[in-house]
């Protein structure tokens, strides 16, 4: 229809080309003003660290300087680390994570649905649920350090008993939240108690799981590196210990940016998924603006 | 032969949240036959869609006895439609899905179930929303799926709580319209509960008029309106405005009734 009427009436049809082609440009102009003042933020933060480490302004063996982290990162990348190669650190603790956040969301989802579905064992079982939930979990990795030795099991045990409660909550309180309509009308159509709970209730309590698993996911790597942290032979937390243990601040910042980059991936990952798991919702959540 | 729907003296208490009784419905009597079409007005609040959930078996009656074509109602009939007041297609599903769930909860294969939904996607006037989600249609599209959703499987009681109510007026003269046509195809009983009088007389054959809760029929009123009728025209006729006038003096005390009970609620 443009070519058409950019032919035909040049006049009346070039007025709101050029409005639309103003605002285009107006748009783009703003991207490039945002993007230039982060790139502003984090010059003068990165700068402003390495130069005052550098004039001993701050002292650079507590708080490390830029210059030393990249150093030390690049050491790692092309040297290996003194657990072995920085990949296999990497792998490790992102094995722990993800099997950690398999293993509690799978358990938190199907049994929030299960209370959820089933009032009497919700009113059993509710006020141990919440003593449990109000204890600091973490601290839980030191009992699995012991209980279940120094590999992978204790790191898995530790991530996914933080993600479970998030998860186990949220399943909860979606199959609560469903919208009565629904439910009658899906007796009325002829559901039966199975069918309800596959075709009404897990569909409409999955935004609400689908919420969980973006926080739950950051949950499992905090449980998996904290796990490392109280006792392992490999993977980041490690490294970041070892770090520690020689005074090595660079170190522990250079494990911090792997386990951020890490954790950025990760997120990504989970919102295309969730956009998959409820597509037909009007607006899924593609971005977090803050 | 018995009638399709009947109540006798049924009442209907709830508990309210604050542990005291609320009572919906009182001595409560209607019969609708085979093939009727019959509407139920009466002012908001006036237990009008209890009275459905009792003969849909979502609810059972505290006293009385609700009968659907002579059997005692136990639990959700399989031969009952209902259309909800709000919203209650899945939005989920997509509009082929959505119709096509009741034959698949029924039992049928999916393939014979999404050939029967598309055919009563046509018939709807939906053809080419398919793979439209709820969201993406409009409330007057939204109310098809909806109607198509609960039509096909060819219900022989047909319970419908305000269905139009949330529609703007041109489209619900076009959908009393087609559900006229849709419902001369087949043979079931139609219950419509409705605030609008002039709905009910354009749509029914006869209308219950129910007091301000908790409910009663207030009487009882034949509408021999020739048919088919077209919704849009009739409110024309003589006939309408004489049944018109019968039937409002009726509902007109028991709207102040309501009223003023509701003013003093809020007064308090």
């Amino acid at each position: 229809m443009s070519v058409r009427s950019a032919s035909a009436l040049p006049e009346a049809a070039a007025a709101p080309e050029r409005a639309g082609g103003r605002r285009a440009l107006a748009a783009r102009r703003r991207r490039l003003m945002v993007n230039g003042l982060r790139l502003l933020v984090l010059v003068v933060w990165i700068g402003s660290w390495e130069l005052t480490t550098r004039i001993g302004l701050v002292d650079k063996f507590f708080f490390g300087m830029p210059s030393g982290i990249v150093q030390r990162l690049w050491t790692w990348i092309t040297e290996g680390t003194a657990l072995g190669p920085l990949w296999e650190q990497v792998l490790v603790t992102m094995e722990e994570t993800v099997l950690g956040f398999l293993v509690g969301s799978v358990l938190g989802i199907i049994l929030g649905i299960a209370l959820g579905r089933n009032r009497l064992l919700a009113d059993v079982l509710s006020p141990y649920i919440k003593a449990a939930n109000s204890i600091p979990r973490v601290v839980l990795g030191a009992l699995f350090a012991i209980s279940l030795g120094l590999d992978l099991k204790s790191k898995v045990a530790t991530a996914s008993i933080l993600v479970f409660f998030v998860v186990f909550f949220n399943a909860f309180q979606g199959v609560r939240e469903v919208d009565r309509n629904l439910v009658a009308n899906a007796r009325i159509l002829g559901a039966d108690g199975r069918r309800l709970t596959t075709e009404v209730i897990i569909p409409s309590a999955l935004s609400w799981i689908a919420a969980s698993l973006h926080i739950s996911f950051g949950l499992a790597l905090v449980g998996a590196v904290v796990g490392e942290l109280f006792g392992a032979t490999e993977g980041v937390g490690e490294l970041i210990y070892n770090a520690k243990n020689n005074f090595d601040a660079n170190g522990v910042f250079a494990g911090m940016a792997l386990l951020a980059v890490v954790a950025l991936v990760a997120e990504s990952l989970i919102t295309a998924l969730e956009s998959r798991l409820i597509k037909w919702r009007p607006n899924p959540v593609t971005d977090v603006a803050i | 032969m018995a009638p399709a729907i009947q109540l006798r003296r049924v009442t209907k208490r709830f508990l309210t949240p604050k542990g005291g009784v609320y009572t919906a419905i009182r001595d409560l009597s209607l019969q609708v036959a085979p093939g009727e079409f019959c509407a139920l007005v009466g002012p908001t609040g006036s237990g009008k869609s209890t009275t459905l959930a009792l003969i849909s078996g979502l609810e059972p009656p505290s006293e009385g006895e609700v009968e659907v074509f002579g059997k005692p109602v136990t639990g959700v009939g399989h031969n009952i439609g209902y259309v909800f007041q709000a919203d209650a297609v899945f939005p989920w599903k997509s509009v082929l899905d959505n119709v096509a769930a009741g034959p698949r909860y029924r039992g049928a294969s999916k393939r014979e179930a999404r050939e029967r939904a598309q055919d009563w996607i046509s018939r709807v006037g939906l053809a080419g929303f398919e793979d439209r989600y709820p969201h993406q249609l409009s409330g007057g599209m939204r109310k098809r799926v909806a109607l198509a959703q609960t039509l096909i499987n060819s219900p022989e009681v047909l319970l419908m709580d305000e269905p139009f109510s949330a529609l703007d007026v041109q489209t619900r003269t076009l959908m009393e319209n087609e559900l006229l046509q849709l419902w001369a195809a087949s043979s079931a009983s139609v219950v419509f509960v409705t605030h609008d009088l002039e709905e009910a007389i354009a749509l029914a054959d006869r209308v219950y008029v129910l007091t301000a809760g908790p409910a009663t029929v207030k009487g009882n009123y034949v509408v021999d309106l020739p048919r088919p009728r077209n919704v849009a025209e009739i409110r024309f006729q003589p006939r309408f405005d004489e049944i018109y006038q019968e039937i409002w003096s009726d509902l007109r005390d028991e709207v102040l009734v309501s009223y003023e009970r509701q003013k003093r609620i809020g007064a308090a």
